[in-house]
């Protein structure tokens, strides 16, 4: 159970908390017209305008969800981190609402972050194994990174439903999660760092990408819809989390009009 | 500082010592899994040597793992924990002491014996004088990355397997470096390599877990 506080800190955090909540009712349905459009876009592009690749055919064309769903796998744990370790300084500055809000925020990240990196391993044994003839390979650091990713998530997630006191758990999550941010480098650069199976960057800043510029766009767009997606269910989780939390305090009642009846 | 740290590390010695039947035990459980390994998988020599460095290796590791709710539990229950948190010196000192006396009533021994086990498995000397080393030189590792996820479920319903669930991933490098040094030992190669990383994942694991390990327990024990 969490403490009470005092009444006047306690009144300017409920505001804080309805400002979110409300942000995050507000914020969802465009995320998600933009991920429908967006995804919608990119599958069509995907599967219709993208032409064969010379070496590996139609297989390729899982390289539309492959990569953005390893993209949003690693991306979607530094959001996380960030906003872990905010949470964790803004309580060092005393800043209790916005702490609260930033692990909140954290927690929503987490099931989504799971989903793309077992999209993402499940999707490259798929691709493993017409290109390199086999599903995984233990000795491929990318593969082997990206399945202690997964792990991760796995123990955050247990983690915090371990914890009875939330704002335990908060801390303890936030701590668990910044631990885990060592291992994101090591999956971004294991391509570079070892000898592997997968291969080595198609996209880079500071080069043209090693493929054709429609599969590049595509690619893209499917990035964004995964992007928006994320935004969409992880910020639905944020209200549905916070209602939970706080469904005691004097906030939601304002927010939500009453059912009928 | 330095004197609280000796004196952390000769209070766990101390109890280490009193309490001698834990240590063993936890060494003969290395030996225990190690042996069923053979059973397992068959007494040929060459599956057996193909074998080695990975079983051992992971015995270890799931010695390690039963050994890390020792670390903290018992100053937790009988409130020396708060007293350090309290005290004067930073608890971060305290994890440290405490680390480097884990390493020393388990990693130490550990690899000590782990010749023995080695010897089950028909390896030739110098891999065994590999797996030694190399488990001396990553226990370390173990411990302090254990510290961190023993103090994240300090006192937690279901504690001892969310602490697997949580160390064991986090634990895979060490692993993969230590198994790998034994490995190219027995084909023939120098395990250098291997062995430098390990001492240099080690170092990092020592140096930067007492102070999220502390934090971890402020936070447990709030």
């Amino acid at each position: 159970m969490e403490t009470p506080l005092p009444e006047k800190l306690s009144a300017s955090m409920d505001e804080k908390s309805l400002a979110a909540w409300r942000f995050a009712e507000k914020a969802v349905p465009r995320f998600w017209q933009a991920a429908a459009f967006s995804g919608v876009g990119g599958l069509y592009a995907a599967f219709f305008a993208v032409l064969p690749d010379a070496r590996h055919g139609n297989v390729f064309r899982i390289i539309f969800l492959h990569v953005p769903a390893s993209w949003m796998s690693l991306f979607i744990y530094l959001c996380m981190a960030f906003w872990a370790g905010w949470g964790l300084f803004s309580a060092k500055r005393e800043c209790f609402a916005d702490s609260r809000l930033s692990h909140v925020m954290s927690s929503a990240l987490a099931p989504t972050g799971a989903l793309f990196t077992f999209l993402s391993l499940w999707t490259g044994a798929l691709w493993g194994k017409p290109s390199w003839g086999t599903w995984w390979v233990w000795w491929d650091a990318r593969l082997v990174s990206e399945l202690i990713l997964l792990f991760m998530y796995a123990g955050i997630i247990s983690l915090r439903s371990a914890v009875d006191d939330p704002r335990r758990a908060d801390k303890a999550v936030a701590l668990l999660t910044l631990v885990g941010l060592v291992n994101i480098p090591v999956i971004y650069f294991s391509v570079r760092w070892w000898t592997t199976l997968h291969q080595g960057y198609s996209i880079t800043l500071t080069r043209p990408p090693a493929m054709a510029p429609a599969a590049f766009w595509t690619l893209l767009l499917c990035v964004f819809a995964c992007a928006m997606y994320t935004a969409a269910v992880s910020l639905t989780r944020f209200g549905n989390l916070l209602l939970e939390r706080e469904g005691m305090a004097g906030w939601p009642r304002g927010a939500i009009p009453a059912e009928n009846g | 500082m330095l004197r609280f740290i000796c004196f952390v590390v000769r209070r766990e010695f101390l109890l280490a010592l009193r309490r001698q039947a834990d240590i063993f035990s936890l060494l003969f459980f290395f030996i225990v899994v190690t042996s069923l390994f053979p059973l397992g998988a068959g007494p040929q020599p060459e599956t057996l040597r193909k074998l080695a460095p990975g079983a051992l290796w992971t015995s270890a590791m799931l010695a390690a793992l039963l050994s890390l709710p020792r670390l903290f539990d018992d100053d937790y229950r009988d409130g020396a924990l708060e007293q350090y948190a309290l005290g004067t010196q930073r608890l971060a000192c305290a994890v440290f002491g405490k680390i480097a006396a884990h390493w020393l009533v388990f990693g130490l021994p550990l690899a000590l014996i782990a010749p023995l086990a080695g010897l089950q498995f028909g390896l030739p000397e110098h891999p065994l004088w590999v797996l030694t080393v190399s488990l001396a030189a990553g226990t370390p590792a173990l411990s302090g990355i254990g510290a961190i996820c023993a103090a994240l479920t300090l006192g937690l319903r279901g504690g001892r397997v969310l602490l697997s669930l949580l160390a064991l991933p986090l634990y895979i490098p060490v692993l993969v470096f230590g198994a790998g040094a034994v490995e190219t030992a027995l084909a023939g190669a120098s395990a250098e390599a291997g062995l430098s990383f390990l001492a240099a994942l080690s170092l990092a694991g020592v140096f930067f877990a007492p102070p999220a390990a502390a934090a971890a327990l402020r936070v447990m024990m709030e």
